[in-house]
């Protein structure tokens, strides 16, 4: 007899990598984006 | 159109559109992640494994609507020499090239269970990582551009010529042999159930709401780097 594979931590492993790979890049950017118009204002101020 | 190559008037769009785009991006692609994981039913033939389309389709989307993005941002450069036309373009490569490589793990994922392989070489796969590598390419030479003050023209030039494999990816299903499932989506017509499609377009949806907030969000960040650099740059000339 064949035995089945699990496929859910198939699904989970996709949906982790997925998830984190989407929050990382938002987070990113939105640093990023704070970063650079602190230092513009920085930058106006001096 | 022409309004917004204004930084200004950018600005004051882009100010308010990023956070919401991306507080509802989050919001839809969520709701949409969780209907697909815990609400939808197992399919027939592929099982508990039919929920990675929910990520691996909008990602494979965004992955080339990431290119496209830079093949029109770059035309509208060339040809009308807006500054802001070119951070566009530099803004959306960062997430295209994310969804490319998550759309190339998720689908090497998905392939184990359902092809019993992780890999092939075939049309599809090896044009999406040939468009995962063209991203690379692009992100390096737009950085080496800025850096060294040579003109933007370069990288549009290669952000144009690259988008000849948007197509070959589209087709490549139909063109040659492939394990990759042909188009289930076309325009108009969907060889996917009702009980599939609804979540998936949703996560499609969600996904490009966030896709647009991070391409604002990198276009905010390059243009106030380079408004800063621009402002140091003339203070420094003043004092000498």
């Amino acid at each position: 007899m064949r035995e089945t594979l699990d496929q859910w931590p198939f699904v989970i492993a996709a949906f982790a990598v997925a998830i984190v790979a989407t929050l990382a890049l938002v987070a990113w950017s939105w640093i990023a984006m704070h970063r650079a118009e602190a230092k513009r204002e920085r930058a106006r101020r001096r | 159109m022409h309004g917004f190559a204004n930084p200004k008037r950018f600005l004051g769009l882009a100010r308010w559109l990023t956070p919401l785009l991306l507080a509802s991006g989050l919001l839809v692609a969520g709701g949409a992640l969780a209907w697909g994981l815990f609400a939808v039913p197992p399919d027939r033939l592929m099982g508990e494994t039919v929920r990675i389309i929910f990520i691996h389709v909008p990602a494979a989307w965004l992955g080339m609507a990431g290119w496209s993005a830079i093949a029109v941002a770059s035309l509208v450069y060339l040809v009308w020499r807006h500054p802001l036309a070119a951070i566009a373009a530099r803004a959306a490569a960062v997430p295209g090239l994310v969804f490319a490589v998550v759309c190339l793990i998720t689908g090497s994922i998905w392939g184990r269970p359902t092809w019993g392989t992780w890999w092939v070489w075939d049309g599809r796969l090896t044009s999406m990582l040939v468009l995962a590598f063209l991203y690379v390419a692009y992100i390096a030479l737009a950085q080496a551009a800025e850096r060294e003050g040579v003109s933007a023209r370069i990288p549009a030039i290669f952000g144009l010529l690259g988008a000849v494999n948007i197509p070959i990816i589209n087709r490549s299903v139909v063109w040659w042999n492939s394990l990759h499932q042909p188009p289930s989506i076309t325009m108009g017509k969907s060889a996917i159930d009702a009980a599939f499609l609804v979540p998936l377009l949703l996560a499609a949806l969600g996904f490009s709401l966030i896709f647009g907030g991070v391409v604002l969000a990198r276009m905010r960040a390059l243009l106030a780097d380079r408004q800063a650099e621009a402002r140091l740059r003339r203070k420094a000339l003043e004092a000498v």
